[in-house]
C-alpha cells in the first residue's frame, strides 16, 4: 500500500509573503494526480512541500509514517533537472549505489533504463553535455530506476518535442500501471487529460478545486477552472 | 649588458649539465612545497567541503577568519613561527628552527587558508546545484561530502595547485624560519635572493628558470583542468 501525503492547513510563507495555502488535501491512494495552474500558482511549491523539501510555516504534512521515512520510497524529478557531473551510466546508477544494489543488478538496470530512454549509445557520455530533452529523460529514468512507490514529477516534458513527450508519457503510464503513485505538475492540459486520474487546481497559492479527472475536465465546479481550461487569462 | 648575457649562457649551461647545486636546491624546493601542499590539502579540502554544506553557529565567522588569514603577510607568519620555535619560545625544545620541517610548517600555515577558501567556493556552487537531488535521495552527510568531492575533484585539484604555486614562489617566511643554510634549508627562492645579492647571476638565473618552468607548469595544468571541466571530459 502506497503511503500518500495528506495536508491540513498547510501554509508556506517566505520573507513575509504567502506562497501557498492554507491547503487541506487528501489524495486518493492510487493513480496519477495532476497539479494544474498558471505560472507562479505554487505547483512546484506544493510538490516540494509534499516531498519534505520545503518547510511548512503553518499546518502539517502527514504520511502513515513520518515524512522522512516516507521519502525513502519516493522520488522527485525537478522542474530544472539536476544532472550529476558524471556519465549517463553513472547518473542512472547513482540511486542504486546509494541504496547498496549489487554490481550485476545495477548494471542490468542501467542498461535497461538507458535503452528505454534511447540513450544506450550514450552511456559513457558526460551527462551535462546532453540536450535539454535528453536531460529530462535521464532525470525521469534515474527517478524510476529505484522503483519508488510515490513519484513527484515537476513539468517533466516542458522541453520535449512530440516524439519524446510520447515516450515520457508512456514511461509514466507504465509506472502508474505498475502501481507507482504519481503526482505530476504540468500546465499542459492535453497531457493532464491523457494521464490524470484526478486533478488539483491552484491559483495564486490557493487550492481552487480538487476532483476526479473526468469530473474536473468535463464539469469544472469553479469559474476559474473553466476559464483556465478555455485558455483564458486568470486574474 | 655583457654580464647579463654571460649570466644567461652560464645559467643554461648549469641547467643542461644538471649542476649538482642547482638540482639539489630545486629538489629541496619541490620537497618542501609538495609536502606542504599535501598536508594543507588534507586539512583544507574537507574543511572547504564541510563549510559548504554544514550550517553551524560560527560558519560565517570561520569563513571570515579564513579569508583574513589568506591575507597574512608571509614574512609575518615567518616571524611568528620563528618566535614560537626559537630556543626561548614555547616549542623551542623541538629544535625545529632552521630545518626543512620549520619551512613546511610555515608554508602549511600560509597556503591552508588559500586552498580552503578556493575549495569552499567550488563546493558551495556544486552543493547549490546538487542540493535538491541529494536531499531528495536521503543521502547521509558522508554520502554528500563524498559525492561533492568526487564530482568536484577538478576544482579541488585546482585549489591545491593554487596552493602549490603560492608555496613554491614564497620567500619571506621560509627565509626567516629556514635561514637559507647551504645544503640544508636553501631552496629556489631563497637561493635566488642570496645569489643575486652576491652578484652571481648565473646560478640566480638558472634557478630562476627552473622556478618559472614550475610556475608555468602549474598554470598550464590549471588551465587544462578548467578546459576539461568545460568540455566535460570524464
Ligand atoms: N524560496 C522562495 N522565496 C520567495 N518566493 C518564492 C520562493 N520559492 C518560490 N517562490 C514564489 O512562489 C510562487 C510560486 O512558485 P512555484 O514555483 O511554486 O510556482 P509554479 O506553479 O511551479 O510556477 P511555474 O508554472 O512557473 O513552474 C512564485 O511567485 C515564486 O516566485
Ligand atoms: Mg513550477
Amino acid at each position: 500500500m502506497v503511503s500518500v501525503p495528506q495536508l491540513s492547513g498547510a501554509l508556506v510563507r517566505r520573507r513575509g509573503k504567502r506562497l501557498l495555502g492554507p491547503i487541506d488535501l487528501t489524495l486518493a491512494a492510487a493513480g496519477l494526480t495532476v497539479v494544474l495552474g498558471p505560472n507562479g500558482a505554487g505547483k512546484s511549491t506544493l510538490l516540494r512541500v509534499m516531498h519534505g523539501l520545503e518547510r511548512l510555516s503553518e499546518g502539517s504534512l502527514n504520511y502513515e509514517n513520518t515524512p522522512e521515512l516516507a521519502r525513502r520510497s519516493q522520488a522527485f524529478v525537478f522542474q530544472s533537472p539536476v544532472i550529476l557531473r558524471r556519465s549517463v551510466a553513472e547518473n542512472l546508477a547513482y540511486p542504486l549505489r546509494l541504496n547498496g544494489t549489487g554490481k550485476a543488478p545495477r548494471e542490468a538496470a542501467v542498461a535497461d533504463w538507458a535503452a528505454r530512454i534511447g540513450l544506450s549509445d550514450a552511456l559513457v557520455t558526460p551527462a551535462p553535455r546532453l540536450s535539454g530533452g535528453e536531460k529530462q529523460k535521464l532525470a525521469l529514468a534515474r527517478a524510476l530506476i529505484a522503483r519508488p512507490d510515490l513519484l513527484f514529477l515537476d513539468e517533466p516534458t516542458s522541453n520535449l518535442d512530440g516524439t519524446s513527450m510520447r515516450e515520457i508519457e508512456a514511461l509514466i503510464a507504465d509506472a502508474v500501471a505498475g502501481g507507482t503513485r504519481v503526482i505530476l505538475a504540468t500546465h499542459d492540459l492535453g497531457q493532464a487529460r491523457r494521464l490524470a486520474s484526478d486533478a488539483v487546481f491552484l491559483v495564486k497559492g490557493q487550492l481552487i478545486e480538487a476532483a476526479p479527472s473526468p469530473q474536473f475536465f468535463d464539469t469544472p465546479a469553479t469559474a476559474q477552472a473553466r476559464a483556465f481550461q478555455n485558455g483564458d487569462i486568470l486574474e | 649588458m655583457d654580464e647579463i648575457a654571460a649570466g644567461l649562457v652560464a645559467a643554461l649551461r648549469l641547467i643542461v649539465t644538471l649542476d649538482s647545486d642547482l638540482v639539489e636546491i630545486s629538489l629541496r624546493s619541490l620537497q618542501v612545497s609538495l609536502i606542504a601542499v599535501l598536508i594543507a590539502s588534507a586539512i583544507a579540502l574537507p574543511l572547504g567541503a564541510w563549510l559548504a554544506i554544514h550550517r553551524f553557529r560560527f560558519r560565517r565567522a570561520t569563513i571570515a577568519v579564513l579569508n583574513a588569514l589568506m591575507g597574512l603577510p608571509p614574512v609575518v607568519v615567518g616571524l611568528i613561527i620563528y618566535i614560537l620555535l626559537s630556543r626561548a619560545g614555547p616549542f623551542g625544545g623541538l629544535g625545529l628552527l632552521f630545518t626543512v620541517k620549520a619551512m613546511i610548517i610555515a608554508q602549511v600555515i600560509i597556503i591552508t587558508p588559500l586552498i580552503a577558501s578556493i575549495a569552499h567556493q567550488a563546493m558551495r556552487d556544486l552543493w547549490a546545484e546538487y542540493h535538491d537531488l541529494l536531499i531528495s535521495l536521503n543521502t547521509s552527510k558522508w554520502q554528500r561530502i563524498h559525492t561533492l568531492i568526487r564530482d568536484g575533484r577538478r576544482a579541488l585539484l585546482t585549489a591545491s595547485l593554487a596552493g602549490f604555486g603560492r608555496a613554491i614562489g614564497e620567500v619571506g617566511a621560509i627565509i626567516v624560519v629556514g635561514g637559507n643554510i647551504d645544503h640544508a634549508t636553501r631552496v629556489l627562492t631563497t637561493a635566488i635572493a642570496l645569489e643575486t645579492g652576491k652578484g652571481d647571476f648565473a646560478l640566480a638565473l638558472g634557478l630562476g628558470f627552473v622556478l618559472i618552468a614550475l610556475a608555468i607548469g602549474v598554470s598550464i595544468t590549471t588551465h587544462w583542468l578548467a578546459r576539461t571541466e568545460k568540455d566535460s571530459r570524464w
